[in-house]
This record gives structure tokens, sequence and C-alpha cells, in this order.
């Protein structure tokens, strides 16, 4: 399956030629440094309405947190240099060239001449400053603040004329110029008041009025209402023009429409209502592709979204109940994990839950990042006698229980019962569970399924600790190393086994530590593979998260949709906002 | 046909389907949680007595299913090869009624033969049908006489001594008739350990909807009680010198027969329908143990509500037993004029 992504990631890399030469168009201004993308050529005009699984919670990137914020800021906000989410490299954005200087220390980059923001106000220097001093800001806790902290240092940055500017760091950064990508220019004609008040969170909520608010991405917000829709228009002064000439974006209007629930916006899809569709389970997409009519449904290929199960291994201290402590000598026990990895008939998942829809996982890093996966992962399958050879080595034993069923009890002789919490509101994590219930119920052990409301099941794993064994799911927004951070470091918040951990509670752990804070300063690409194979490689030995599965990006879209190219990375299907336009004038009449 | 042979016919068939239900594992094919991971979403079977030459089967035979290349949900018959359905074979380990451990089955075949089809995880629907029915009816059987026994009890209290007994029972029934009894269910599974084992889950099920539902009842029988004390041969029991616990006893209680009767009978499939929709709502029983509840749940999905129209019949499985305690309902309550008060005054 992931050919297909990787063959259509190529070609879209080879259509996609980025002219950063200077081009004048005939309608912008002889000042105005405009750039050109390639792609087929739209017609101007019409909308696309799109649904959002939730409304988003903010508008300002400063501190949104959410998928669907990120979503919607995405197409209102640009950045200096921007990750092609189709060929998952870096192209210009806001600035037009960059240079790293030989020690790595040192990013100079060039700003494009003439650019406004959408309300017509003339971006300069100081809002680049302005937006890094912001995001740099403790007070402000902006959700992305880590990531210019390097080594345990501040980026500096420093404005050398009025086009350009130098980022100076303390260390050598791995990603490079990636790390610019997502760092979207605030208007300080419009939040420096609210800084210095101290009120910047407080901006860009919903109601905020459209003259108040202003960005550099392709739309701007045209009009919101409360639970219903969220509407945005086109950006008159973007900066991007196609290969005629002509400024784009193409289309009018953009309407998100809220629709909480997965089926209803299969529903209000498939009725015509929306344009398009992403994040679709396999069941509704084949349900869609059945009865496709006037919409093209694509299989993206695999995503970056990976799903695991992982056990209980915090230090719960005395206070733990014996029967916690008891069963955690059984999770903190490497070759039960084994055991119960090797039990586990991946290719069910992926055949049951997501229709074959998707791979198999053996390690955190999906067929969709081809670039950082490990091949030396030893893809085992499944194999019950060798769990049960390694149950027996670990201390288990198989006895028959009375209704002539057996049951594995551990070496004083108690049975291995645990619980598996997983997020009601997913089907597809609560089949995975039910599967794995089924396997582990091949090896003698009782398990329960539990769903519970997402909002308490991150509660349970991150703050109580109050659980046996989760089956969750992380999505990377990039295909590289780095937003996985605060997954693996042993003291991130997302290391879900055992969260934010003082010190590394075991040595394997330190070493994924040290690892991936080597990677995170090592300049040489290949260095970093070989630091973060390591990493894979601990991962797939120690099985602190069993890996599962990785679902395929599945989307829709209207026939008439022009420049419809979905990515695997997100926003899947709006990566390329400025290029969507309505093929015939068949615009959506209805919101 | 008089009313009381149909009242015997009702309950023959009623018992017929109990019997039925009780003795799930003997008719289910298969375990009701045994996965068969190569047949998800299979439909109903067909059963043949007529091969593709024309030639008449005496013993009816089927098609083996097999998924069609390259999907995951659309299956095609082999026609090549006709297996016939065997009967009395020997299966999965089951205990008939949660003792008697046996391995006979009614039918099955060399291959899985899924006559109802199976779900998304490939178990059979048939068997979990049967099997799902011992749980929910069972919640119906259990939760109803639990509220019938509580019912009566305090229904026959608060009629019979009356007074400042008869207020306070009755504030309490209104208290009870006023809970919303979901909620209830919910505050009481968050006081619950996280996981809460098939068996203690069921329990409990049983006694929220039975405990929650006495008050009509209590209510219905108190009027009753009320009346009958006055009535003139308790009357004269008393002037002979009977104790309150005698007059209950003997006179009071019989009167309530009939009433509780049919109250059981309207209140077993209400109590099954509370049972499918606590299971509907995840609060039941819990997987991988099937009842119709939890059966119905996949429902809630798009696709298998447009997709798969086999997961629909669990649904469909309670009418006959829903009908039968309604017919069964309404002849007890035509042919209440058996009580002694009929008797007397030829019917109220």
């Amino acid at each position: 399956m992931w050919q297909i992504g990787t063959v259509f990631a190529v070609t879209l890399g080879c259509v996609l030629c980025i002219h950063s030469a200077v081009s004048f168009p005939s309608q912008a201004s002889a000042k105005e440094e405009l750039l050109r993308v390639a792609g087929e050529s739209g017609r101007r005009g019409g909308r696309i309405v799109i649904a959002l699984r939730s409304e988003p919670k903010t508008l300002n990137p400063l501190i949104a947190a959410d998928g669907t914020s990120r979503e919607v800021i995405s197409a209102m906000q640009a950045d200096l240099v921007h990750i092609n989410r189709a060929t998952q490299l870096t192209e210009p954005a806001l600035a037009k060239s960059w240079k790293i200087s030989a020690d790595g220390l040192r990013y100079t980059l060039t700003l494009r001449q003439g650019l406004k923001f959408s309300d017509g106000h003339p971006l300069d220097m100081e809002d680049v400053l302005f937006t890094f001093r912001v995001y740099l800001d403790e007070a402000v806790h902006a959700t992305q603040r880590d990531l210019l902290i390097i080594d345990g240092k501040p980026i500096t940055v420093r404005k050398v004329d009025a086009q350009t500017v130098v980022f100076q760091l303390a260390k050598p950064y791995g990603v490079g110029e990636r790390m610019f990508d997502g760092w979207a220019i605030l208007p300080r004609h419009l939040l420096e008041t609210a800084y210095k008040e101290g009120k910047l969170a407080q901006s860009g909520a919903l109601g905020t009025a459209a003259n108040q608010w202003a960005g550099l991405g392709a739309f701007r917000l045209k009009e919101y209402v409360a639970g219903q829709r969220l509407v945005l228009e086109r950006n008159p002064y973007y900066w991007k023009t196609d290969e005629q000439g002509s400024r784009l974006p193409y289309l009018d209007e953009i309407v998100f429409l809220i629709v909480p629930s997965a089926d209803a916006q299969v529903l209000r899809f498939q009725s015509g209502e929306t344009d398009m569709i992403s994040r679709l389970g396999a069941e509704n997409f084949s349900v869609l592709s059945r009865q496709a009519r006037d919409y093209t449904m694509t299989d993206a290929g695999p995503g970056l979204e990976y799903n695991f199960l992982f056990f209980n291994l915090n230090e719960l201290g005395e206070k733990a109940p014996a029967e916690m402590a008891r069963k955690q000598s059984w999770f903190r026990a490497e070759k039960f994990r084994q055991a119960v990895s090797q039990a586990i008939d991946r290719e069910a998942i992926v055949r049951l839950v997501y229709q074959g829809r998707g791979a198999a996982l053996w390690g955190p890093v999906t067929p969709g990042n081809p670039r950082w996966a490990n091949a030396a992962i030893a893809h085992a399958g499944r194999s019950l006698d060798k769990s049960r050879q390694l149950l027996a080595e670990a201390g288990f034993r198989l006895i028959s229980a009375e209704n002539g069923e057996s049951r594995l009890v551990d070496a004083d002789g108690k049975p291995v019962e645990f619980s598996i919490i997983t997020s009601a509101s997913n089907a597809d994590r609560a089949k995975m569970a039910a599967l794995i219930q089924d396997d582990l119920k091949q090896l003698g052990m009782r398990v329960q399924v539990v769903p519970l409301e997402l909002r308490s099941l991150i509660d349970r794993v991150t703050q109580t600790k109050e659980y046996d064994a989760c089956v969750l799911g992380i999505t990377s927004y990039d295909a590289d190393p780095n937003p996985e951070l605060n997954v693996w470091l042993s003291n991130g918040g997302m290391h879900l086994w055992n969260p934010s951990q003082k010190h590394p509670a075991t040595d394997w752990e330190a070493e994924i530590d040290r690892l991936m804070e080597q990677q995170l300063t090592a300049t040489n690409t290949a260095q970093r593979k070989k630091l973060y194979d390591r990493v894979q490689e601990i991962l797939s030995e120690r099985q602190p998260m069993i890996f599962l599965a990785s679902p395929d990006i599945l989307v829709g879209a209207k026939r008439s949709i022009g420049n419809f190219h979905p990515a695997v990375l997100e926003p899947y299907v709006l990566w390329n906002v400025e290029q969507l336009y309505q093929r015939n004038g068949a615009e959506n009449a209805r919101r | 046909m008089s009313t009381r042979s149909r009242l015997l016919l009702c309950v023959a068939v009623l018992a017929a389907l109990h019997l039925g239900v009780a003795c799930a594992g003997f008719f289910a094919p298969y375990d009701p949680a045994a996965q068969d991971r190569e047949h998800p979403y299979a439909p109903p079977m067909r059963l043949h007595f007529v091969d593709g030459q024309g030639g008449l089967h005496l013993r009816p035979f089927f098609y083996a299913q097999a998924l069609r290349s390259g999907s995951f949900d659309a299956y095609e018959e082999n026609r090549t090869r006709a297996i016939p359905v065997e009967f009395f074979i020997s299966g999965a380990p089951y205990r008939v009624l949660g003792v008697l451990p046996l391995r006979m089955h009614l039918f099955g075949g060399d291959v899985p033969v899924y006559l109802l089809g199976s779900d998304g995880y490939g178990r059979d629907l048939l068997s979990r049908v049967l099997f799902g029915g011992q749980v929910s009816l069972l919640a119906g059987l259990i939760g109803a006489g639990l509220t019938l026994s509580i019912g009566l009890c305090i229904g026959a209290a608060a009629g019979f001594w009356g007074g400042w007994k008869d207020e306070a029972l009755m504030r309490v029934a209104e208290l009870f008739l006023a809970l919303p009894w979901i909620y209830l269910l919910f505050a009481m599974r968050a006081f619950l350990p996280l996981a809460v084992p098939p068996l203690k889950a069921f329990l409990l099920v049983i006694m929220v909807i039975g405990a929650v539902g006495w008050a009509r009842p209590a209510r219905m029988v108190r009027g009753i009680v009320l009346s009958a004390k006055e009535r003139d041969f308790v009357r004269a029991a008393r002037g002979f010198g009977a104790s309150g616990g005698y007059l209950l006893r003997q006179h009071i209680l019989p009167e309530t027969a009939s009433v509780v009767l049919t109250q059981a009978a309207i209140l077993v499939p209400q109590f099954v329908l509370a049972e499918m929709t606590l299971s509907f709502l995840g609060l039941g029983v819990p997987e991988p143990v099937p009842s119709w509840g939890n059966m119905l749940a996949s429902l809630q999905h798009y696709n298998v509500l447009v997709s798969y129209w086999w997961m629909y019949l669990p649904a469909l499985a309670m009418v006959p037993f829903f009908l039968g305690y309604l017919v069964l309902a309404s002849l007890l309550q035509g042919s209440r004029g058996t009580s002694k008060i009929g008797e007397v005054f030829g019917g109220v």
C-alpha cells in the first residue's frame, strides 16, 4: 500500500518545482516578490465546504494545541520556511532564501519584499522579531516553545537589514531549516498591545471581529457562527501565484462546518453538503467508495499515525494496592511484554480493523515515513508457541481451570488478569483491543476491555495512573524524529508508560534519552538516522510500547475540485488550499 | 378456544422459547465468543435442498463462503462442492443451564456454517443471539421477580397497616418513581472499579433495574390491599380473631395474585428492554459476552447500518418473546374473574 504514497509523493515532487527566483506577475506591484508555484492552473471563484470534527479552540497559533485549530490556522497563517506536505521537503515561503553557516549555528534568512498581512498592513522585520520574542516569552506559554530551546538556551534572533534576519543557535540543530516550519509570523500591529498587557493568550478567540485578526496565509477570517460554522475568505494580498502569474488562492471562500460525529460527516459528504472529507475510517471509506457518484475516494497511503498497546510501568510507590503491585511485577518483566507482542495477530488487525487499508507495525516509524524507518527491525510474525515459551521462562505457567479452560498463573499461582482501557469514541482502537483480548485468551490471560471517554482515559494515563494497560495512538505532524521528543524522552509528558520522570527509571530509557538528545544536535542526517535506528532497536527489544498498526490516510473529494492532491501529513487535504479550485463553477450553494 | 386453553397455549409457546435459549449451547453451533478472522461480516448462508443439477437432497446442504479476492467484506459461494449439514456433532464445550457440561451441538458442518451470518470479528450471530438471549431474558426475569417481591412486600405493608407507615412508604415510592435510573446507573458505575467482570456487571444491571422499578407495582398492590382489607370476609375473619399475618397470607395477598401476574408479564419484556438499552449504551455486560443489547450496539456505526443487514437480526429475536409476554398479559387481565372476589360477585 505504501508504494502508492511514495510514488505519489515523488511525482508531486517533480511537478511542484518551486521558483524561488524573483518573478513579477502582471497583477502585482513592481515591489512585490511573489512565489510562483507549479501545478494545474485553476479557475478563480467559488467556495468549498468541509466538515471539522470539533470546534476549533482558537485562531491564535501561539496557543493552538488541538488538531482542528491547527487545521484552520494553517489556512490563515504562513511560516518563513515551509515543509511541502507532499514531498516532505522544505521549500521557501515568507523567506525567499536561507543560508546555514558551516558550523550549523547561524541561519541567515532573506525575507520576500512587499509582503502584506491579510488586512493590507505591510510586513516588516519588526513583525518577525516580535513573533519570535513572543514565542520565546515564558509568560505566553506558547505550545511549541520547547522547540526553540536548544541545549537549554533559547535561539537568539537578530535583524541585519530590512530584509535579512539571523537566527543564532547554541548548538547545531539536526533538523536544519525544517525548524522554521509551523512558526506563524504574527501581526505586530494587532497583537502588540495585548502582549504588553499580558493578554496575548486571550487574543484570537473564535469570536474575534474579522478586522481585528490577520495573517499571511491564503485565507482570512470572515465569519464565525458558534457551534455551526467558520467561514474564511480569500486573502487578496497573498504572496503566491500560479504558473500564469495570477495571484492565488483561487477560491473565494472556505466554509468549515462543525460536525462532531464521524458518521454524520460521512452523511453530509454523501449528500453533497460538503466538498471534501478527511480522517475517514476504513469502513466508512469503503461505504463511500461503493456508492461513489460525483466524488472520488483516495487512499493516500500510510500516514504517520501509530497505534500501540502499553502497560502501566509507573513507579506507584508504597500507596499502590497490593494487586496493582503484583500486576506491575508482570508488566515489568520484559519477557511478559515480548510474549504479549508475539501473541498479537497484527495482520488480523489490519484486515479486520482497517479492511486492509493500513500496515502492521513493529516500531513507531510507519511505512508513511520510509526515510526514518529502521529496516533491520524484525517483523516477527504471530507465534503462540514462542509466547508460551517466553512466559514459561518468565516463571508463568498454565493450569487447567474448573471449566476446562487453561489459565495462566504467575510464579505465586495468581491468575493473570488485567484490563485494557481504550477510547470509547474511537471504534478502531476498541476493535483492536477486542482482538488483542481474544489473542491473549489463547495464552490463558483474562483480559477485559474497558472503553472510556478520551478525557478520562488521558487523565488516568498521565495523572492518576490508575490503569493496567491501554491502547492508544499518536500521529506525528512531521516525518522526523523531533516531533516525537516528548514521547521518547523519559521526562516527556507523552512518555506514556511512565511519563514525566525526574530520572530515567531504567538503563535503556536513559540510553534513549541520550540518543534522542544526540540526534537533536547532530547536523548530519546519516548520523541522526543511525542514532534514531538505535532508539527503534531498543524499543523493539524492550517493548515498552507494543506497536500494532498504522492506518492509511483516507480522503475523498467531489470530482469538481481541482488540484486535489491529498498528502499523508496534516492537513491531509488542505495543505495546498491556495491551489484548490472549483472546476466548472459548480460551487456549493448550500452551507 | 376458551381463555384457559389460549392461556395454556401461550404459556407453552413461551416455555418452548425460553427452553431454546436456556439450551443455547445445544442449538448454537459455536462458542459465542469464538472469532473466525477469515470470515468477518459473512452474510447468512442459505440452506439448499436442490443442487445445481436439479437433484433433490433430503439432508440440507450449503456452499462454503470465501472472501472475494481484494475485498474484506464481500463473499462468494464456492458452488463446486455441496457441504451437507451434519446433525448432533461434537464441537465447542458448553454447559446446559450452567451445570451439565456437554459438547454435542444440534448441527454443524465441515466448514463454518453461519445461518444468521457473522459479525465484524467473524463470530457466529446465531450462537450469539441464543447466548445473548440467556443474558437478556435472565436479566428480565430476575429483574421482574426482584421488583415484584419488593413491590408486593412494601405495597402490602403500606396498604395493610396504613397510617404514618403508609404515608412514609408511599413517599419513598414516589421518590423512586422520580429517579432517573439511567443516570443512577452512570453514577453507580463511577464508584465501581475500572474493570467489572461480566458476571458482576450482569448482577449490577439486574439489581439496578430490579431495585428501581418496585414503586409502581407497590402502589397497585397497596390499592388492592386497601380495598380487600375492608371486604366482608376479611372483616369476618378478623372478627373470629385472625392475626394480621394470617389475614395477609390467607385472604388479602391472594387477591393481588392476578395483578401481580399481569404485572410480571408486562414487566419482563420491559426489563429485557432495559437491559438491552443499558448494554446498547455500553453499561451492561461487557464484550465479548453477548447480550441482545450489546449485539445491536454495532448498529451505532453508519457503515454497519448500511452495509450488513443481518446485524439487525438480534432486534428481531426479541419479537416472539415480547409478543408472547404481551399476549399472556392481556389474557391474564381478561381472566381476572378467577379470583375469590370474582367467584363470589361474578367478576369485578
